[in-house]
């Protein structure tokens, strides 16, 4: 029993991650059709932050600058997607396999640069003095870094929900995910929409990457691992849907942690991939689809 | 896949055999002048043949060129990796499926001839000489069995790979998963074979994989003349692949596949079922990479699940999307010509290749989406198309 439960404690913490970062890829990839193959370099660069504060500004405070790495972060994460839509995906609209190569071309150069800057081995984020340490529930250890990994998710997804359904700029980024021609007639700007999707869908991914700063060490390559398993994410879960991207990172997170305690990491990730073909059998266009007429694949 | 061949046409939907029924540039049905069949689309098949020719020739006069053995290895592996580009250039070029996984078929037909080279270096019947290090086998694992002779080990490398192609595509293609779906579904499909393989440490050597290939189908590997014979072996391969792209491409199949690739809707109320095109476009492409793989096994060396996984498996695509998509001498020119600047480069100043490379591809997908091929066709064209008026 007790075995069962850290399972489902780890298998929640590593969805929690794949839930901010296929989030991020589900609004790009719903709303412009876009596979942003940079988008585990915007997880780099976040996971940087927080690395980047405690060695200079926030030397004598480390618990600090873990605190005010999440929205450095998620600012300098997004205005890098804004940026990248701004001055090339903005050229290539109805060209989404294109999108793909172009954007692993900035993530080759991204990650040289980040070889650049911060040398090729993998760094260490100081882990707060008030994350040391953990609770026991009836034979579950509850370390405290994943738990506020887990707080930090649930807070940022209930800010994209509230975003999303409440506010006026999340209603036009749904409209024009929805139906982008029908958007556009009605007035909306769908160019200044698309970069604001992309602040956001990158952003979301910077939180994400001082989340996995928390958890282990971080490198050049830290986005990559993630968004591969994120993208499966997104499939599973279906295009530019909230609660669909929810189930499915849950899914795949707890499938992927049970299997792997049960057999080994490698099975385990071939498990989740095996899930997801049989999954697309039964339901080819994700968990939530939208109800549409469109023949747009 | 025998449906396909046996399924009557629609009525009405028989190609006629008359070239003039093709859209002919207008030059062309003019007058027929040995000029006109040089314009782009003439559909005269000479001067694709020649062109083949001679690429064949200077292939075969490389080796004397170089010189040096360790070039000559070195080109030998990129024209495997241009083996690879042939096929993906058919899967994705002509039949519109971005197969970022092909790292996966790859890297079976590696480790298949890399398994048969292992069990060369040993006397008959003793085990590989990674697995007394790291196993407790008495007995060749059954796995390994079959590789115990040259022919089967070569059939599994092409075969296998095109069985795993043909149940994959045939499982996504008949939900109708397409587009980016597809290109991320196969993209997994590598990363996993990687890892499978860096699990599996007693069996596969895990993440060293196979090496220590000294003698290489009964020749010494240091022996003068062994590095021309294994390029001349890749030349020959891809020649053959070359060749067999070009067939199909003017097959009736090849037609069809192109027409899924523009309007898959369209061939399937023609009575086509697009999915079989797209399996067998795919299981063909897998075979090829396939082949490139035991030919590359020996060429490179070493077989680790590091040359396999996702990376190489999306700079393929890469390259041949430089190369130039839609072309098949698109897909090779691609394959070579970025590995030649890699290493020109890389030589000249180490640190900025990813910038440079990462540059490129980022240039040329956004602003040149025909690759090389299509910028040096458009020049032809203009050219050409002067050439056949004055003549």
């Amino acid at each position: 029993m007790e075995t069962v439960l850290s399972n489902l404690y780890i298998g929640v913490t590593l969805a929690s991650i794949l839930l901010l970062v296929g989030l991020g890829l589900t609004f790009t990839f719903g709303q412009m059709g876009v596979i942003n193959m940079a988008h585990g370099e915007f997880i780099m660069a976040g996971a940087y932050v927080p690395y980047v504060l405690q060695t200079t500004l926030f030397e004598h405070a480390r618990g600090t600058a873990v605190l005010v790495a999440f929205p450095v972060a998620f600012v300098v994460a997004g205005l890098m997607g804004a940026l990248l839509e701004r001055v090339v995906l903005r050229r290539m609209h109805g060209r989404p396999l294109d999108t793909l190569l172009v954007t692993f071309g900035v993530s080759l150069m991204l990650q040289q640069l980040a070889k650049d800057l911060f040398s090729a081995e993998n760094k260490e984020v100081v882990t707060p003095t008030w994350l040391r340490g953990q609770w026991h529930l009836g034979g579950v250890t509850l370390t405290h870094t994943r738990l506020f990994v887990l707080l930090v998710v649930v807070a940022t997804v209930a800010a994209v929900w509230v975003f999303l359904s409440r506010l006026a700029a999340g209603r036009r980024m749904r409209a024009v995910m929805q139906n982008r021609q029908l958007a556009a007639v009605s007035g909306l700007p769908t160019g200044r929409v698309d970069t604001l999707t992309f602040f956001l869908g990158s952003g979301l991914a910077g939180i994400a990457g001082v989340a996995v700063s928390l958890i282990g060490s971080i490198g050049t390559t830290t986005g990559t691992a993630y968004v591969l398993s994120a993208f499966l994410v997104v499939i599973v879960g279906g295009l530019g849907k909230l609660r669909g991207v929810v189930l499915a990172a849950l899914f795949l997170g707890v499938i992927n942690a049970y299997v792997e305690h049960a057999t080994s990491s490698t099975i385990g990730k071939a498990a989740v991939f095996a899930f997801v073909i049989l999954f697309l059998q039964l339901r080819p266009n994700g968990i939530v689809t939208f109800q549409t007429r469109g023949l747009a694949a | 896949m025998s449906d396909l061949e046996t399924a009557p046409p629609p009525r009405g939907a028989e190609l006629s055999p008359e070239p003039d029924v093709v859209d002919v540039p207008e030059v062309v049905r003019r007058r027929r002048t040995p000029m006109a069949m040089l314009v782009p689309g003439s559909q005269s098949p000479w001067p694709g043949r020649i062109a083949f020719v001679a690429f064949a020739a200077a292939l075969f006069a490389l080796p004397g060129v170089l010189g040096q053995s360790s070039e000559v290895r070195q080109w030998a592996e990129w024209l495997c990796y241009a083996m690879v580009a042939v096929g993906l250039d058919l899967a994705w070029g002509y039949g519109g499926m971005l197969a970022l996984g092909q790292g996966l078929f790859f890297g079976l037909g590696a480790y298949a001839m890399g398994m048969h080279l292992s069990l060369e270096q040993v006397p008959k019947g003793s085990l590989p000489s990674f697995m007394s290090l790291y196993s407790d086998y008495k007995t060749l694992p059954a796995l390994w069995r079959p590789f115990q002779t040259f022919w089967m080990s070569a059939a599994i490398a092409v075969v296998l790979p095109m069985l795993i192609a043909g149940l994959l595509g045939l499982l996504v293609f008949k939900r109708r998963i397409r587009g980016p779906y597809f290109a991320i579904l196969t993209q997994a499909t590598a990363v996993i074979f990687a890892l499978v393989l860096i699990g599996n440490l007693k069996l596969t050597a895990g993440f060293n994989g196979l090496t220590g290939f000294t003698k290489i189908f009964g020749r010494n590997k240091y022996a003068p003349g062994t590095d021309t014979w294994l390029f001349q072996i890749a030349a020959v391969g891809l020649l053959a692949v070359l060749a067999a792209a070009m067939k199909i491409v003017g097959s009736r199949y090849g037609k069809l596949l192109q027409a899924t690739r523009d309007s898959e809707d369209r061939v399937r109320f023609l009575g086509y079922d697009p999915a079989l095109v797209k399996t067998v476009g795919f299981a063909v492409a897998a075979g090829m990479a396939g082949l490139a793989g035991a030919v590359a096994a020996p060429v490179i060396g070493i077989v680790s699940p590091g040359q396999f996984d996702f990376l190489p498996s999306i700079l393929l695509v890469c390259w041949v999307a430089v190369g130039g998509r839609g072309k098949l001498w698109g897909a090779v020119l691609g394959a070579l010509l970025v590995n030649w600047l890699r290493v020109t480069v890389s030589a000249a100043r180490p640190n900025d290749w990813q910038y440079f490379q990462g540059l490129l591809f980022v240039l040329v997908l956004a602003f040149m989406p025909g690759g090389l091929a299509g910028f040096l066709r458009a020049g032809w064209q203009s050219v050409a198309t002067r050439l056949g008026r004055a003549s």
